[in-house]
């Protein structure tokens, strides 16, 4: 009768490191990690030989040299007689208000276009295509030379907007006469306060009271608010009766900012023309107008698709369910599609913000001073600091990078399906 | 009660159905329920009225008034004013008339432009076997096109040798010779679509070495010494695949390939060179330009990231803890950080991380970047295909006693694959799209490197829509078709009947 053999011994023999499956992951990833460390250790003993050849060290001593070059927008106080650190901050911060206005307003515009794409009317579903199609279809790049090309070329000079005797000016302001768009850049009207609070700087960095109280009040009203509708919703699941709630919103949200406005005496600076030039206001240059629209436009298209898979991904039993259940269809879509969509649509939006922020970097093709335009390319030319440059300058955007996807995702798991 | 003279009426014909009301049926109906069903609605179609109306009124004149023929851009005004009226608008599409060529082939040297079109028509011959495997039909038809493509194009392009242009040329004959050839391939390979043999594959194969010769040209012995490095290393996989297994075959080919590549390779070549001259004008990187740049960057990238994407999404997935955070690492990392950094760790770093004195070209750099970036994307798609497997696919397959590489290449991937098709194109179509961004290394892509160039000329300073226009429109056409593409593939593939 024959038996099943007993299993083989465990005994080790070296070819078991290649064909025995318990040992062969180990090997595979010892051989690898000493292939990645000997390609490390070889690009580390490169660059130090390099580095010895041209007479360079490793240091970041640099960055608090004079700069010594100026930057058109700036958000903190600059001059050229900064620090080249000065001038990164300033360039991160120009980085960071482009990718911010850009999401908002790309989200916006897209989720327009997106639900537009989806109307049962034939003509606007038709035109929404067509601009999808053409704007995700050709390089972002286009966009924005093309932009940047029709504003400082196509634009009145701004002694077009003179008056002459008897002649109309060629040009004149929109917006109700308070926007001026001239070859040198967009002249809007700029808030001021007749009685400051005053500020102080930290590290440079000024810190203006007035600023801040109106984000505080800003801030103190969306939370009152939050709390009214709260109040309200438990009301109503209590009793079955919803408190009116419209005109306590209007009030917490509108009267708090009014009244502080008219307390600091807020009045708005229109530019007007003095000689050749607008004069007041603040000079908005066209490298950030073109750059921003051209983003905007751009990815809407991205996130208008987003959204119309978002939507479509809901399966129609969903609506009809709402439907049978007496809902009213702007009710089925804030109560029942629209949280279903928002967990397919937000994955996708995230890496759109991410596209947006890392896209900002072209701002280099119409010369806008990003954290590109300044610590990449002026600090970099200056200095000479390749290496350094270079490795600051993704180290940045890594952390930008990941700080947003990290937030992002977050708020992802707060909309994600709960399972119990 | 009943009369029998008096009958009651019984109709015996049915009545002729009356017409529908005039705002239920045809046109006034369509009408109703598309464009104007509610006072939205009503506003809605308005608006869009309003901007095609927009759009067309100002479009249209400067598109008719377009001018085809002139010197410059005061000429073309001059045309359009005494053609349509002082103060009309017009197109003044003579530059893209006479400039189309740089936009095209940046300034690769006139006389060898046949190369690269003959080039860019074999591509599509060695795309075919890939895109189109296994339906005859549509292989027949795109050899058939592109055999007159390469007939047609490729003779235009070498009779286009205007006389004042300093003269970079090869020999008279051997564009002939060259078109002799690529005809008698093309000829062999519908003889073998018809019979229907798999073996249209080894042009495929063929085709970069091809390619990189055509373009860069220099002695036939560089190409032919890089395929031997592969020849190698599918001989001694084929050697060792019955006694060593597939991966460690596949490991020690690769040493004995890369011993060739970095050792042997050019020596030979070199002695080779010397005894059999033999090669075609060489052209610089530097000459490149305009959308054979494009494409060139564009198709090399694409056709690279695609498996170490795979590599790298698997590495991803993988239980081995070290490999899969060695490639978590690379791929945040590279998703981190803008398409530009990378252009410019090309440019300005690679000479740090090489060994000194090592310099080799941009356009190859540059290639190797964004194929890594695009890699890095690809991982993340092709990971979401990955895990939308369900579990059950794996476990049937080690059930099969599958062992990893057999399960991946006949069961995971290409349902994985499949269900991330979409995804990909469309990394794909981001690639190609970026490829723009090498202007910023001083390359001369179509956009920024060529259209500067045209609108820094005196003649044609002040114009840009129609320069844009003509890239964007290219760029378009190619993106586009790359993403029906897409959509063709994914209904071919279907098979749930959803």
């Amino acid at each position: 009768m024959a038996l099943a053999h007993d299993a083989p011994k465990d005994s080790f023999r070296l070819s078991m490191l290649i064909y025995d499956t318990r040992y062969r992951a180990i090997t595979i990833q010892v051989f690898v990690l000493i292939l990645v460390a000997a390609f490390f250790a070889w690009l580390l003993n490169n660059t130090i030989e390099n580095l010895a050849i041209r007479g360079k060290e490793f240091n970041y001593g640099f960055l608090w040299q004079r700069a010594g070059y100026d930057i058109g927008q700036q958000l903190i106080p600059y001059t050229n007689d900064s620090t080249h650190f000065r001038a990164l901050l300033v360039g991160l911060l120009n980085t960071l208000v482009v990718a911010v206005l850009g999401c908002i307003f790309a989200t916006i515009l897209g989720v327009v276009i997106g639900v537009l794409r989806l109307s049962k009317n034939w003509l606007v579903s038709r035109l929404m295509t067509v601009y999808v199609e053409v704007f995700r279809n050709v390089p972002v790049l286009l966009w924005i030379l093309l932009a940047y090309v029709i504003l400082s070329e196509v634009t009145p000079s701004p002694r077009d907007f003179k008056a002459a005797e008897g002649v109309e000016p060629a040009a004149s302001m929109i917006l109700g006469e308070t926007v001026a768009v001239t070859n040198r850049g967009t002249n809007i009207p700029a808030p001021l306060v007749d009685h400051s609070l005053g500020g102080f700087e930290i590290g440079g960095i000024p810190i203006n009271f007035t600023v801040l109280a109106f984000v505080a009040v800003l801030v103190m009203s969306f939370w009152a608010n939050a709390r009214i509708l709260t109040a309200a919703r438990l009301r109503q699941e209590a009793t079955g009766d919803r408190p009116t709630t419209w005109w306590k919103s209007l009030l917490v949200l509108f009267v708090p900012v009014i009244a502080l406005s008219v307390i600091l005496g807020l009045h708005w600076e229109i530019p007007a023309l003095a000689g050749f030039n607008f004069k007041g206001g603040i000079l908005v240059a066209h490298s950030f107008t073109a750059l921003l629209v051209a983003l905007t436009l751009y990815t809407a298209a991205f996130i208008a698709e987003i959204v119309r898979a978002g939507i479509l991904a809901i399966s129609k039993g969903q609506s009809e369910a709402a439907f049978a259940l007496g809902l009213r269809p702007g009710r089925t879509m804030q109560l029942v599609i629209l949280p279903q969509a928002l967990r397919v649509i937000i994955p996708p939006l995230i890496s759109q913000y991410l596209n947006i922020t890392k896209n900002t970097s072209l701002g280099i093709a119409v010369s806008y001073l990003d954290l590109r335009g300044t610590l990449g390319g002026i600090s970099l030319n200056q200095t000479g600091r390749e290496l350094e440059c270079m490795l600051l300058m993704m180290a940045i955007y890594l952390t930008l990078s990941l700080s947003i996807s990290t937030v992002m995702n977050f708020y992802n798991k707060s909309v994600q399906l709960k399972v119990r | 009660m009943t009369d029998a003279t008096h009958k009651p009426f019984v109709r015996t014909q049915m009545l002729q159905p009356s017409a529908p009301p005039l705002r239920e049926a045809g046109v006034v109906r369509w009408l109703r329920e598309n464009l104007f069903s509610s006072w939205f609605n009503t506003i809605l179609t308005l608006a869009g009225v309003a901007v095609i109306w927009l759009l067309v009124s100002s479009a249209l004149p400067w598109w008719l008034n377009g001018v085809w023929t002139a010197g410059s851009l005061s000429e073309c005004r001059e045309i359009i004013a005494a053609s349509a009226g002082e103060g009309a608008s017009g197109a003044c599409w003579a530059v893209v008339n006479e400039r189309w060529n740089q936009f095209i082939f940046g300034f690769y040297p006139v006389g060898l432009w046949w190369r690269p079109t003959l080039a860019f028509a074999l591509l599509f011959a060695a795309m075919g076997p890939v895109l189109f495997a296994g339906q005859k039909r549509a292989m027949l038809i795109l050899l058939g096109s592109v055999a007159a493509l390469v007939l047609v194009l490729v003779t235009l392009a070498a009779s286009a040798v205007p006389n004042e242009v300093a003269k970079v040329t090869d020999a008279p004959f051997v564009w002939k010779l060259a078109l002799a050839l690529a005809l008698l391939t093309l000829g062999a390979m519908i003889v073998l679509t018809v019979m229907g043999s798999g073996k249209l594959l080894w042009f495929t194969g063929l085709y970069p070495a091809l390619c990189f010769w055509l373009l860069w040209g220099g002695p036939i012995w560089v190409p032919v010494g890089a395929l031997f490095g592969f020849v190698l290393l599918a001989g001694v996989y084929a050697a060792l695949v019955k006694r060593a297994g597939p991966g460690l075959a596949a490991g020690l080919g690769l040493i004995v390939a890369l011993v060739w590549w970095l050792f042997l390779d050019v020596p030979v070549t070199v002695a080779l060179n010397e005894a059999i001259p033999f090669g075609l004008t060489a052209v610089q990187s530097d000459q490149f330009g305009g959308f054979l740049l494009a494409i060139t960057i564009g198709v090399t990238a694409i056709t690279f990231s695609l498996p170490i994407g795979i590599l790298l999404a698997l590495g991803r997935q993988s239980d081995m803890l070290i490999v899969k955070t060695l490639c978590v690492g690379f791929i945040e990392f590279i998703r981190g950080v803008p398409l530009i950094t990378l252009l410019f760790t090309a440019s300005l770093l690679l000479q740090y991380f090489l060994p000194p004195g090592t310099n080799f070209d941009i356009i190859l750099r540059v290639i190797i970047l964004v194929t890594l970036f695009a890699a890095a994307y690809l991982a993340e798609v092709i990971r979401g295909g990955l895990a939308a497997l369900p579990r059950g696919q794996y476990e049937a397959a080690d059930a099969l006693g599958l062992d990893y590489w057999q399960a991946q290449r006949f069961i995971i991937l290409p349902q994985a694959l499949k269900v991330s098709i979409p995804a990909i194109v469309s990394t794909f179509i981001g690639l190609f799209k970026d490829t723009t961004l090498v202007a910023f290394v001083g390359l001369m892509d179509p956009l920024k490197g060529v259209t500067q160039i045209v609108r820094a000329d005196i003649n044609w300073k002040g114009i840009y829509w129609e320069p844009y226009i003509f890239v964007g429109a290219i760029f378009f056409v190619i993106c586009f078709g790359m993403s029906r593409y897409s959509m063709y593939l994914e209904r071919k593939l279907k098979t749930d009947h959803r």
